[in-house]
């Protein structure tokens, strides 16, 4: 998002540098699973997501290369009765906000999914899904900022940042400072610590998502498939690897990382994965990797201005951030050349926290 | 596995990470001091590589040599010992807490000891050049098995090419099972191996047993080319037509020298062996870069113990140096785990360890010498032309690399994400060393470029095996994400 943010400053004829600590997009934004879908997203997320959406299937023709992003539909199933009701009851809100989904009968979700599980109840079916892979991430930013004539800097560790009479003055590892009018924070999980540096408490909760792929077979599938509680996130590539996701959590926080998977939660994701697709069994797994997640208290953006600190802004903590991530970087960047953003955004202020600072922090909640 | 998470546990204070002769020296040496131990080895019976066993299927007996002999009184110290031998069984992932999750006949078994000692041995390695994936072209490691254990040659002619003492063990293999070797093509010369000449007279066995194989080679008139690199194979006829060429000291071929086309139908080639690191990555045990010893390698202080409090790593996967010491670093680094795990005291460690630690410092001396040999030679990637495929898991070619490195891609996980480079069902095993040294000569150095992170599962495994039977109604699905 701080990229996206970046992009269209640096193009707006602003001055911008890009100040990450390791490689560009190589946390969240690089290893994310790459689901580009409105079932998964917050349903007051849709209409940015559906924006979201449309530019990575773009990408070309506004970041200059792309990520691989494939259309394709999207079925979230039910397998019980209880998950009938929660399926029903997510897509009448996505509905609600102009996601294009239907709820079909087994027959018809595996006529649209051959190799689905006979035993699925009912799925909502949605036209606008799909795919990218975020491993090129951060390939195709690079290329684009620095055609912008962004200052890319990579491997810099910001420290702090102090306000100063004209802005601000950005204090990096190594004790090299940057002078800027303005800052924008995009820390991922670590924009609570950067917001902190500003004197502003807002608590982040940093999940750990664990991510399974598998090694290249056969086309089992051609679909996004996910399930009514939103726990499993499936697809096959063009290369013909399996990504399993979902949230399923692992062990790590913003200090140490992701630092390892819990095999019993891998279990149980793959266990998900094969009973949607029983074909799947036949495969082997290849990697398991995993990402940290921000998340607000009413897990919803934080997209705006640094309450009480004229000059800073912060874009992070949003659900199913990598599809709407490049809508939302650009509504910030508009917001901040002094246009009015095409769609609204979500004012950090909301979330300030009362609490004497110290006494409370985003806390990695284990699953 | 049936049910949701049940698991056969067992109650052990080490688990053993591989049964070759670091790992059996290193759990029948715990034991003795009164640890419960369980060494755990995909392999159906221990040995490593150096021993390995004949599989009972093929009805052959081991050829009755010295390293047969000293093989099978491994195994049977081991199945003497009170150690439980896991055979068949592969680690996937192990956790921080040491936690050793593994797939065997009967399904998903988990031990959770409080010390690990990882004698996960090596790979090899091979540096690419064009022709390196033809059918035909095999590693000389992989060229050991097939004789030694399988009783197969790897082809009716061979060319054996590389570095260090596999290159003279496999040639000599070959003539001994009746199949011709065409030509031995060495990147060391003659005064490469006149430097280890001091070192290896700590061995003089091993020595005559190097000098009578350079005299079967002469015998046998095979051709040898010191100071030469294969840089390019090619589909010819039913064989290979093998392009050989002059190298400088670090591998580098010379202007001046004339390319020679040896014919066969089999490449052996290796370019030394690395250590393990999979399972010390995965970790997070600190790492450093010492090319003598084989290259990236796991830091451990003299008793094997690493940065990670209760994980050791013993034999070849500690520092390349061959099957006598590994016998020897294991015995120490289990007498060294008793100790911690407060089974024996300070003194009585010493006493335990003593004799194990003069003959490893004998036996280590003609190890590092061997070892030498095959350290990396950084100018080697020149063989790597612009359309020779580095990963070939993944198809990704030298000029993919390159590109990916001239956009801005300086680490080696970057070059990963941008390439696919190491992402497929190898994991990187094959093309690691490969990419490292073509990213290291971008980035200055190979500590610089650093190692990909280790990653679960150690292994590729099959999902069948990891779900088992199970009822939907069995998977403890967490409370659904928000609305
Ligand atoms: C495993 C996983 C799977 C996901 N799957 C999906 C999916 O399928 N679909 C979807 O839409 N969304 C998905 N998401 C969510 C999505 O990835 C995120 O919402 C989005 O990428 C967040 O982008 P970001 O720019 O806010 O954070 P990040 O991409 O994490 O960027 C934060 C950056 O801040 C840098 N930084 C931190 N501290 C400092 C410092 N002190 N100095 C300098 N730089 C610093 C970091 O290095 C990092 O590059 C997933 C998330 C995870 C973790």
């Amino acid at each position: 998002m701080g990229s996206t943010a970046a992009l269209f400053l640096a193009r707006g004829g602003m001055s911008t540098a890009l100040i990450d600590r390791g490689p560009l997009c190589r946390e969240a934004s690089g290893v994310n699973a790459g689901t580009l879908t409105l079932h998964m997203t917050r349903a007051a997320l849709i209409p940015y997501a559906i924006r979201g959406w449309e530019m990575w299937q773009a990408a070309e023709d506004w970041l200059g290369r792309g990520v691989a992003a494939r259309a394709v539909e999207g079925l979230s199933l039910a397998f019980t009765e209880a998950e009938e009701d929660l399926l029903v009851q997510r897509a009448r809100v996505r509905q609600a906000e102009g996601a294009p989904i239907e709820l079909v009968d087994p027959v018809r979700a595996r006529e649209i999914e051959p190799g689905l599980n006979p035993a699925v109840r009912r799925a909502a079916w949605c036209r606008i899904d799909g795919f990218a892979s975020a491993y090129l991430t951060g390939r195709a930013y690079r290329h684009a900022l620095v055609d912008a004539g962004a200052d890319v800097r990579e491997g810099a560790t910001v420290k702090g940042i102090d306000r100063t009479g004209r802005g601000f003055t950005v204090r990096m590892e190594g004790g090299e400072t940057l002078a800027a009018r303005r800052v924008v924070l995009a820390g991922g999980v670590w924009l609570e610590r950067m917001l902190g540096w500003l004197g502003v408490h807002i608590p982040v909760k940093c999940l750990v998502n664990q991510l399974v792929v598998t090694e290249r077979i056969e086309p089992v599938m051609r679909t996004v498939l996910s399930i009514a509680n939103g726990l499993l996130s499936l697809k096959q590539f063009d290369n013909g690897t399996v990504l399993i996701g979902g949230g399923w959590q692992g062990i790590g926080d913003p200090d140490m990382g992701g630092r390892e998977a819990i095999p019993e939660n891998l279990v149980g994701n793959i266990r998900l994965a094969c009973h949607v697709i029983p074909a799947l069994r036949a495969t082997r797994m290849a990697r398991v990797w995993l990402g940290l997640e921000a998340e607000t208290a009413d897990a919803l953006p934080l997209l705006g201005d640094v309450p009480g600190v004229p000059g800073a802004y912060v874009i992070g903590s949003v659900h199913s951030g990598y599809t709407s991530g490049p809508w939302m970087g650009r509504l910030l960047a508009q917001h901040i050349l002094g246009a009015a953003p095409e769609m609204g955004l979500f004012d950090p202020a909301r979330l300030l926290d009362q609490t004497p600072a110290g006494q409370e922090t985003g806390e990695a909640i284990p699953l | 596995m049936k049910g949701a998470g049940v698991r056969a546990e067992q109650s052990v204070d080490l688990v053993v990470l591989g049964a070759g002769p670091a790992g059996v020296g290193a759990a029948t040496a715990a034991s003795s001091a009164g640890a419960r131990v369980v060494v755990v080895d995909e392999n159906a019976q221990a040995g490593g590589q150096v021993y390995r066993a004949p599989p009972g299927t093929y009805g052959i007996d081991a050829p009755d040599t010295p390293e047969a002999r000293e093989g099978a009184r491994q195994r049977a110290a081991l199945g003497e010992s009170g150690v439980t031998h896991a055979a068949g069984h592969r680690a996937w992932s192990i956790s921080r807490d040491l936690a050793v999750d593994a797939i065997g006949p009967h399904g998903l078994v988990r031990w959770t000891p409080r010390t690990l000692i990882v004698a996960a041995g090596t790979t090899e390695r091979v540096i690419p050049f064009p022709g390196w994936t033809l059918p035909g072209v095999i590693g000389l490691a992989a060229a050991t098995v097939l004789l030694k254990s399988q009783g197969v040659l790897p082809g009716r002619s061979t060319v054996v090419a590389g570095c260090g003492p596999l290159l003279a063990a496999v040639a000599v293999g070959i003539l001994k099972a009746g199949g011709r070797v065409e030509a031995v093509v060495d990147l060391a010369g003659a005064r490469d191996w006149l430097a280890g000449v001091p070192d290896m007279l700590s061995r003089p066995d091993l020595l005559r047993q190097g000098a009578g194989w350079l005299a079967a080679l002469a015998k046998a008139r095979v051709p040898l080319y010191r100071r030469h690199a294969v840089v390019a194979a090619r589909s010819h006829g039913e064989g290979l037509a093998i392009a050989i060429r002059p190298v400088d000291a670090a591998g580098a071929p010379l202007p001046s020298g004339a390319e020679r086309i040896v014919s066969a139908d089999c490449l052996a080639i290796g370019h030394g062996l690395v250590p393990s690191t999979e399972v010390t990555r995965l970790l997070g045990a600190r790492h450093g870069y010492l090319p003598e010893r084989g290259g990236w390698i796991a830091e451990t202080d003299g008793d094997f113990r690493t940065s990670v409090p209760g994980l050791f790593v013993a034999g070849d996967a500690a520092g390349i140096s061959g099957a006598v010491p590994a016998l020897h670093k294991g015995r120490i680094a289990g007498f060294a785990a008793a100790h911690d795990l407060g089974l024996i005291d300070g003194a009585r460690f010493d006493a335990l360890a003593a004799a194990d630690r003069r003959a490893l410092a004998r036996a280590e001396r003609f190890g590092r010498a061997a070892a030498r040999l095959m350290s990396p030679r950084p100018a080697l990637a020149a063989t790597m032309t612009p359309d020779t495929v580095v990963c070939r898991c993944e198809d990704v070619t030298r000029a993919e690399i390159d590109a990916a490195m001239a956009d801005g891609a300086d680490s080696l996980n970057q070059l990963k994400a941008w390439t696919r480079c190491g992402m497929g069902p190898c994991q990187g095993r094959t093309c690691g060393e490969a990419a490292a040294m073509l990213l290291a000569a971008h980035v200055g150095g190979r500590d610089r470029a650093r190692f990909w992170t280790g990653r679960a599962p150690l292994r590729p495994v099959p999902l069948a095996d990891i779900v088992g039977d199970f009822d939907y109604d069995d998977i403890p699905i967490p409370k659904a994400a928000p609305l």
